[in-house]
């Protein structure tokens, strides 16, 4: 009995709740940059290895952006349009061309995409990481911690982004052609969606979605031209325990890995509290492959 | 009955086409025609390359050689969505009617095009539920649920949403009951009053002789015959050559 | 192989090989480095080309067989005085076989991308290990060493010199060469590429492929290992840096570049592309990546089947 109550009064519970919301926090954001990529792969089996620079270049034109005109929302819009162009621009330069080739070939491209705008990110703006300013101060008091409020906003605009998202794909005219082309490529095209186009338009969504998340991100970490592959690697693992296509699996499984991260970092560093996501990772794939979150097929 | 169109007037004609299948040639010298609102039978036994005739019409399948025209126009090598919006409307058979959406939904993946105001798409979702009722009881539901009958009709109703002038139509009555083999039929009729063109593959005889105006009959992967469908029947020494009946 | 193409082969062959082995003695040191640089990353490559070109698997976790190799050596070369080098080859090789085999346990279940993806993973997951397991492993600054002597039990030793060294790697990487190519061409070989070919058909025919897959993996990382050491005993530090995955991104490119399934090929490739860094080296500085990543592009649109393949094609015609 006694051992009992000495348990339950050495459990954190401050750190825990702190955790939690943490957790939360980073989950949404990872549920936008993952959605992208499980979008992506769904409509297209493309595995894109350069999301994670797409993720940091927005980032980095919001630093630019912010800069230049003081507004960190204006620079979110405009961070997010500029990327999700470039984003259109390297599928129809880089991927059309291997269209119908070995599937591989679209990883090798996007890796090389990957190490060209990594390093232009590195010639551009240096090694020195680079701070984007929240748009609002404010913080409440959680515990013994002073929780800015902005992280909040991201977790709640990320929620909006997303639920945004689903609400086009719903309903929108180039949302069911997403899906049509999603679910049976060559009968929408005898329908006359213009596959080529609906391609397109998805990477560009895509990258416009992982460029938001990297400027709502910013404020949070320092940006530099390394940080995108930490966010393509969880964003894949996310994708894999999620389901690969499975939107909604993707969300869950990037709150619950970062839940489990946040938690972890109570007790140990966060450069090993990744590995948590990698455990997940091997634990899915022994058990159940397809993904965790992936509803069993009637 | 409709004066035979010559090929260079038809709405759609195929010259001599050859078409692969990976390494496997399936087509190997098709040549026929339909003309603008002409019923057209297309017959012959399992594997001859009648789909892969559609699908090359279709763009859905290249040719490697010889020509598709639409209007004397080559659209040979066009990809699929831009001969949808020319007017080529495709019932492959499977279907293949997109399972995780709604019937609307299926609907609208024709009916949101460029051009098409709303006064127009409600004439015609009216059009085609009148045709099918059952499509308008269960707009909601996903496509997936529907049973085999309701998803063919889907499938017809969704190449109607392009306002195609031709409809190519493969297997519409395999593994449908005969009510509803007789109901394709009456759709075929309807069709063809409204001036729209088809060309029908099939392996029920008997239908697509009372149905089409000309048939062609193709066996290992060339058209071998050629005529008028009132100038055979079903019991004729040809039919049973070709079709093994 | 027709007799006359497979003399000229040989005959090829050795002229390649002699070039090579005269280079020590007519290039500058920088260059003669560079060389036996080119010849290491070229092992590691064709490690990776046993899977990639000739079973069908990509793997981005090459790293880590490395970077296990390399640290294995480097256990052995820090904790036995005086350092052997029989027994630096054998640590390494074992460390690499280790982790070969705890991949190979987990991956090859899978196919394609995910196989690819877990890869990755994997050897990230070693990097965090090695990077923050400091008391062992140096972490960050990783480890220093000595080389140790070329040592043929009982008859010879002597320590090291340019050109001895070069003329070891040398031997090394052609004997593997050798192995690897009397691999690909066995039978085992040849369920490896019909694996690559249609893996269901092959499964259907009643092989073990995932137990085939196993062995591939090891033997990959075994090799990949072999090349761990050798950059070990060449440049006499290890550092959490060899085990990052731009490393098994680097390799992936020498494969493309140079030819997938050539064996050749990914030696070429990495002499391509260590090239293109010297030469984009000097405009550049380090962001040569930029020019050199985008001929990478280019090359898997527009040359996938990499130098080799197109000499190869070329000279075919």
């Amino acid at each position: 009995m006694d051992a009992a109550v000495e348990i339950l009064a050495a459990i954190p519970y401050d750190q825990i709740v702190i955790q939690t919301v943490n957790g939360i926090v980073t989950g949404m954001i990872l549920a936008l940059v993952a959605s992208g990529l499980t979008l992506i792969f769904g409509i297209m089996d493309v595995v894109n290895f350069a999301h994670g620079e797409l993720f940091m270049l927005g980032a980095y034109i919001g630093v630019v952006m912010l800069a230049a005109t003081g507004s960190f929302w204006l620079a979110l819009f405009c961070a997010t349009l500029v990327v999700a162009l470039l984003g259109a621009a390297l599928q129809i330069v880089t991927l059309r061309p291997l269209l119908g080739r070995d599937p591989l070939t679209t990883i090798l491209a996007t890796f090389g995409i990957s190490l060209v705008l990594q390093n232009y990110a590195l010639w551009q703006f240096g090694p020195v990481a680079r701070k984007i300013q929240e748009p609002f101060t404010g913080r409440f008091q959680l515990f013994y911690l002073e929780y800015p409020w902005y992280r909040l906003a991201i977790a709640g605009l990320s929620a909006l982004i997303i639920g945004a998202f689903w609400l086009f794909l719903k309903y929108g005219t180039w949302g069911i052609w997403i899906r049509a082309t999603t679910q049976d490529r060559v009968m929408a095209q005898a329908m006359g969606i213009p596959v080529p186009w609906v391609h397109t338009a998805v990477f560009a969504i895509g990258a416009g979605m992982a460029a938001c998340s990297g400027v709502l991100f910013g404020p949070l970490v320092g940006v530099n031209h390394a940080m995108g592959l930490d966010w393509v690697l969880k964003a894949f693992i996310v994708v894999v325990v999620g389901g690969m296509g499975n939107l909604g699996g993707s969300i869950a499984a990037a709150i619950f890995i970062s839940l489990l991260e946040s938690y972890a970092s109570i007790w140990v560093s966060p450069a090993q509290a990744v590995i948590v996501s990698f455990v997940v990772l091997i634990l899915t794939l022994l058990i159940r492959p397809t993904g965790l979150f992936v509803p069993t097929s009637k | 009955m409709s004066a035979e169109h010559t090929p260079t007037e038809a709405l759609v004609s195929v010259d001599n086409i050859h078409t692969y299948y990976g390494k496997s040639h399936i087509l190997h010298g098709v040549t026929l025609h339909v003309g603008a609102g002409e019923v057209v039978g297309l017959l012959g036994r399992n594997g001859v390359g009648k789909s892969t005739t559609l699908k090359t019409i279709m763009g859905l399948a290249r040719p490697s050689q010889g020509q598709v025209l639409v209007a004397g126009r080559s659209i040979t090598g066009l990809p699929a969505h831009k001969l949808a919006r020319l007017g080529i409307g495709y019932v492959p058979e499977d279907r293949r009617i997109f399972r995780f959406l709604t019937v609307m939904e299926n609907l609208r993946t024709g009916l949101d095009r460029h051009g098409v105001t709303a006064a127009m798409k409600r004439e015609l979702l009216d059009k085609v539920f009148t045709y099918f009722p059952v499509l308008a009881e269960r707009r909601g539901q996903p496509g997936g649920t529907l049973s085999g009958g309701e998803q063919q009709m889907l499938a017809i109703a969704r190449a109607m949403m392009l306002e195609p002038r031709i409809i190519l139509l493969d297997e519409p009555t395999e593994g449908l009951m005969p009510r509803m083999v007789s109901q394709i039929r009456h759709i075929i009729g309807a069709l063809h009053r409204d001036g729209v063109a088809i060309l029908l593959v099939e392996q029920n005889v008997p239908l697509t002789l009372e149905a089409s105006e000309r048939i062609y009959i193709m066996e290992k992967g060339v058209v071998c015959h050629h005529c008028a469908a009132s100038d055979i029947k079903v019991n004729d020494a040809v039919i049973h050559q070709y079709l093994g009946v | 192989m027709k007799k006359r193409s497979r003399k000229t082969y040989w005959i090829g062959f050795g002229i390649i090989v002699a070039l090579l082995a005269m280079a020590p003695l007519v290039l500058p040191e920088f260059w003669r480095r560079f060389l036996t640089e080119i010849l290491i990353w070229g092992l590691l490559a064709m490690s990776s080309d046993l899977l990639i070109g000739y079973t069908g698997m990509i793997s981005f976790g090459h790293s880590a067989f490395f970077g296990l190799g390399l640290y294995g050596a480097a256990a052995a070369l820090l904790t036995v005085n005086p350092p052997n080098l029989w027994l630096t080859i054998g640590c390494g090789l074992i460390g690499a076989a280790g982790v070969a085999l705890f991949v190979a346990y987990f991956s090859t279940r899978l196919r394609d991308i995910y196989f690819a993806i877990t890869t990755l993973i994997f050897s990230q997951i070693f990097y965090v290990i090695i990077f923050t397991w400091t008391d062992v492993t140096g972490g960050e600054n990783g480890l220093t060493f000595r080389r140790p002597a070329l040592s043929i039990p009982w008859i010879y030793s002597a320590p090291f010199t340019n050109e001895t060294l070069h003329w070891f790697v040398l031997a090394v990487v052609t004997a593997s060469y050798l192995i690897l190519r009397r691999i690909t061409q066995s039978p085992f070989g040849m369920v490896l590429q019909s694996i690559r070919e249609n893996e269901g058909r092959t499964r259907a025919i009643g092989y073990p492929v995932e137990r085939y897959k196993v062995v591939a993996v090891m033997l990959s990382g075994v090799f990949a290992g072999l090349a761990g050491v050798l950059y070990a005993i060449q440049n006499r530090f290890a550092a959490p840096d060899f085990v990052y995955f731009l490393v098994s991104g680097e390799t992936v490119i020498f494969n493309v570049m140079g030819g997938i399934g050539t064996l050749v090929g990914p030696i070429v490739g990495a002499g391509f592309f260590l090239l293109l860094r010297e030469a984009f080296s000097r405009f550049f500085t380090e962001y040569y990546l930029i020019p050199v990543g985008i001929i990478f592009i280019a090359m898997v649109i527009f040359m996938p089947q990499g130098l080799v393949g197109f000499a190869r094609s070329w000279l075919n015609r």
